[in-house]
């Protein structure tokens, strides 16, 4: 049963159709991210659900009961992270972590126990007296979080919540934010357009292109079987390969699984290729081929094979080599409509 | 990788000035360029009110050229006179009740102004009108508006069945000063709501947000959140309101020109009536720049509090 649900959930901006038909249904614990490009909506889509936008069609469920129509924000049980924190600026740390138990009207010492519990969680106890200007960014962001459990809610709602943080505390922050939301195991609705951060933080991922979730499903589902070629080259860096294969066919495979001939044990369930060499950029942990594919359909298809440090096969820039896929990780997809096609084949 | 294709950026082959000019020079063309904005400051207003300082420290009248220092006889008279008492606590009045007034509605006005709505634009600008029009226009219409016999208010107040005798606006002091204020709130008005909406759009949208999401409701929202955070802004507009109101002299004038019996009076009118009416130059001096040493401290404090509760996001 889901506990979050939308059903053909649409809101138009005039002529744009910010989000177009989104039946999500999300597990009650469960940790979903919403992932795509800016502008595919997903911001849209948390808006509707947290009730800060009226849809233009279609429903929405919490818990089984229907709010899109009647139920404000304040009633939904949510609580929402936003990418700039939105602290209260005139108010202590305190009194922002506060702010949602006194809408609730409730006791002055529950507030005070429930604000220290809500802190402590975060390690901020000590902060509690500082205005938000008077924080770091990663403090202030552990507010927002503080501020968000303090009235333990049916659903977290997090808008990027880690972009305003530098890479090394973002990493960080993600490990942290995923433990206390397993502790809590309230249901969460992530988004983000950083893939590497979907791919850590969700039990599931749903990827949206133009207001449309192209696949829901486990990172390792939507990175390894692409529902559609926006899938296969929005996930992983550098993208999966796309090359044409045959008239109705566009072959795919990812670069780490595009690998020197030479590796491979034996030609068996091995597809070759023959790779004209036009850059390598050495990155430390591995090594980027860039080229064209020498053979085929067409003779121009640019590719790009990432090669881990441990394999040393000398590579020069213009020279042609054997590389080769495994079988099992070359994908499919309908040339004409950008599908996977996932009939047993692969 | 793309970028390696690319051609070396174009070096500038256009001819340019090897000397520095005018333009490069920023220290002295900025003085250059303040120079007509402090003439202007200098002449018009600094001038002035040097004149009126040692005006008000002389017995000089408008029938001559003679300077004579009579140290603080002049604030000593005036101190000790009721009619300045009244013209004084009027002052305080209109300004403290017209902008009580205008803090409230302005800010009801910068709400009403920024929700969506068919022809935003139009009631936008239209808002602005009185502030826009010229005081002498507006006084006019406003005299109609209170006039004894045709006034508007109480034939429509008759008409609807609530007001059985008749108000003579001006023929009585209480009502003569509700006009007075109405009049001022009228017209500092318009400013105060375009300086609250432009603070209103100043509050990131995601903090009113994050209230909702909170739960709280529309006053919560608006005294616990938006005020505090307008509460700079509002500061700045109620300062000009004070200073704008407190000091003007058409109002006053062109509706009651003080009366009925003196009962209206403001500083600035009473001001214009002994100095340059009653010709006594240095009373009127005295009697113009009593509220100046106040309002700097007003103004200064206002502008404290207001770097005070600035918030940074």
């Amino acid at each position: 049963m889901a506990y979050v649900e939308t059903r053909n959930l649409q809101k138009y901006f005039g002529d744009v159709r910010a989000v177009d038909g989104v039946d999500l249904a999300v597990a009650e614990g469960e940790l979903i991210v919403l992932l795509g490009p800016s502008g595919c909506g997903k911001t849209t889509l948390m808006r509707m659900i947290a009730g800060l936008e009226q849809p233009t069609a279609g429903e929405i469920y919490i818990a089984g009961e229907r709010v899109d129509e009647d139920i404000p924000p304040r009633a939904r049980g949510i609580a929402m992270v936003f990418q700039s924190y939105a602290l209260y600026p005139h108010k202590t740390a305190y009194d922002n972590i506060a702010f949602p138990l006194e809408a609730l009207r409730r006791a002055r010492s529950f507030i005070r126990d429930a604000v220290q519990k809500a802190a402590g969680m975060f390690g901020i106890g000590h902060l509690l007296g500082r205005r938000p200007r008077q924080l770091s960014g990663g403090e202030r962001q552990r507010v927002a979080l503080a501020r968000a459990v303090v009235r333990s809610p049916r659903v977290f709602l997090f808008d990027e919540p880690l972009s305003n943080l530098d890479a090394k505390l973002r990493a960080v922050a993600r490990f942290e934010l995923k433990q206390f939301q397993r502790q809590l195991g309230t249901t969460t609705i992530y988004v983000t357009h950083d893939q590497v951060e979907a791919m850590g933080l969700g039990d599931r991922i749903a990827v949206m292109d133009r207001g449309k979730v192209r696949q829901v499903g486990s990172p390792q589902e939507v990175y390894e079987n692409p529902a559609d070629t926006f899938v296969a080259t929005f996930l992983g860096s550098p993208p999966m390969n796309l090359v044409e294969w045959s008239g109705d066919t566009i072959l795919g495979f990812r670069p780490e699984n595009f690998l020197p001939k030479a590796v491979f044990a034996t030609d068996d369930g091995v597809v070759s290729f023959r790779l004209r060499v036009r850059e390598v950029e050495h990155l430390g942990a591995s090594r980027l081929v860039y080229g064209m594919l020498e053979e085929r359909v067409r003779t121009d298809q640019p590719v790009i094979a990432d090669l881990p440090v441990t394999i040393r096969t000398p590579i020069a820039e213009g020279e042609v080599y054997d590389f080769a896929v495994a079988r099992r990780a070359l994908r499919h997809f309908d040339a004409r409509t950008g599908l996977g096609q996932y009939d047993g084949a692969t | 990788m793309a970028l390696r294709n690319e051609a070396p950026a174009q070096v500038a082959t256009v001819a340019v000035f090897r000397h520095r000019t005018l333009a490069d020079r920023e220290d002295l063309l900025g003085r250059l360029m303040l120079a007509p904005a402090m003439a202007y400051v200098l002449l018009l207003v600094g001038a002035p009110l040097v004149l009126a300082l040692l005006l008000s420290f002389s017995a000089a009248t408008a029938g001559s050229l003679s300077f004579s220092w009579v140290g603080l006889r002049n604030f000593a008279t005036i101190v000790s006179d009721p009619q300045f008492h009244s013209a004084l606590s009027n002052t305080v009045l209109f300004t403290v009740v017209s902008q009580a007034l205008v803090v409230i509605l302005a800010t009801a006005g910068a709400f009403v102004l920024d929700a969506a709505f068919v022809g935003r634009r139009l009631v936008r600008f239209l808002i602005l009108l009185p502030w826009a029009a010229p005081v002498s226009l507006a006084a006019m219409a406003w005299t109609w508006i209170f006039d004894s016999t045709f006034s508007v208010i109480n034939w429509t107040l008759k008409v609807a069945g609530v007001l059985h005798g008749w108000f003579y606006w001006f023929g009585d002091p209480t009502l003569a000063k509700i006009a007075i204020i109405a009049v001022h709130v009228w017209r500092t008005f318009p400013f105060a709501t375009v300086i609250v909406l432009a603070g209103r759009a100043s509050i990131p949208r995601d903090i009113s947000e994050a209230a909702v999401i909170d739960g709280a409701g529309f006053w919560r929202k608006l005294f616990q959140v938006e005020m505090p955070l307008l509460l700079p802004i509002v500061t700045v507009a109620v300062l000009f309101g004070v200073v704008f109101t407190s000091t003007d002299l058409g109002i006053v004038y062109l509706l009651t020109r003080g009366g009925p019996y003196n009962s209206t009076h403001v500083l600035a009118s009473l001001a214009f009536q002994r100095g340059i009416l009653g010709a006594d130059l240095g009373q009127g001096a005295a009697i113009a720049l009593f509220l100046l040493p106040v309002l700097i401290v007003v103004a200064a404090a206002m502008l404290r509090l207001a770097r005070r509760t600035e918030v940074g996001t």
